[in-house]
């Protein structure tokens, strides 16, 4: 089990509460000062992609970070529940299944509400589903912060791991401990 | 800790001081600002960052999509940075060679390219 486990809504107003604990954590673990800041920076963009890929896929369900002590290394990871659709199958119906039922909630309304719900709602999925053809969202002006963000990460730590499938992505980080710190 | 802000001018220049963590919560309001600035004829910039204690992605694309905005007007967006920590995040992403970083708002507002 992680250290330390972290929730958050997928709001941007959560992101530096898991950075402020992610340092925390690590300091306790042992990172050396010097890379703290690579650490709140590593994790900050992170959990930002994440928010940034539940929001555009309307999801509802929380951030996940998981803060592991291990005996030599402090690890990080972060997992998103977006389906990444490029690695679902032609027709992407996978991914397109997965994304639904949240994508219509968060249409909200009352419509798709009669017999049958189920079957609309992922006919109605298909329409934004479409939309997922798009790799990674991109924000309206600003160069797709998302992949600037995974480059940020990649610049940053040496030990890192992007894993996505169908029903979201995670990725792994970590960094050397220096001694044990004694309670 | 919030994002400050606050603008002045020195001659043709607008100097806008940045304070506190720009990150993906914060972001948005640099953004208004530069904007704001930038469509009331303000095209030559100085962000002076050396108030900021935090910078991500985020804040880097709100200021490449400042720098796109000036230069659109044949202005100029040029940075005020001392900080390493800051330094090293525009030098991962290979922004140091797009944005002008200056040691000093002095030295900022007197450069002319």
């Amino acid at each position: 089990m992680a250290t330390v486990e972290l929730l958050f809504s997928a709001l941007p107003e959560h992101v530096r509460t898991a950075r402020l604990v992610a340092a925390a954590v690590a300091r306790r673990a042992g990172v050396d000062e010097a890379v703290l800041d690579e650490v709140r920076l590593a994790v900050g963009e992170a959990c930002t992609r994440a928010v940034g890929l539940h929001m555009s896929h309307g999801l509802n369900s929380p951030v996940r970070v998981s803060l592991i002590e291990d005996e030599k290394k402090f690890s990080i990871e972060v997992g998103d529940d977006a389906p990444h659709r490029r690695f679902s199958l032609p027709g992407g119906t996978l991914g397109a299944s997965a994304s639904a039922a949240p994508s219509a909630n968060g249409d909200g309304g009352g419509k798709g509400g009669g017999p049958g719900g189920g079957l609309v709602e992922a006919e109605g999925a298909l329409l934004p589903g479409a939309r997922d053809e798009i790799p990674e969202p991109v924000a309206e002006e600003d160069e797709g912060d998302g992949e600037m963000g995974l480059a940020v990460i990649s610049g940053l730590v040496d030990d890192v791991e992007v894993t996505t499938d169908e029903h979201g992505g995670v990725i792994r980080m970590s960094w050397p401990t220096i001694e044990p710190v004694l309670p | 800790m919030d994002l400050s802000l606050s603008t002045r001018t020195v001659g043709d220049r607008t100097i806008v001081e940045v304070g506190g963590e720009i990150d993906v919560y914060t972001a948005p309001k640099l953004r208004e600002q530069l904007v704001e600035l930038v469509n009331d004829g303000s095209y030559h910039l100085v962000v002076d960052m050396e108030g900021v204690d935090f910078l991500d992605s985020t804040g880097l694309g709100v200021l490449v999509g400042g720098l796109k905005r000036v230069r659109a007007h044949e202005g100029s967006l040029r940075l005020v940075c001392n900080q390493e920590r800051i330094l090293k995040i525009f030098r991962i992403t290979g922004l140091t060679k797009v944005f002008p970083i200056h040691s000093s708002v002095d030295e900022a507002v007197a450069a002319t390219d």
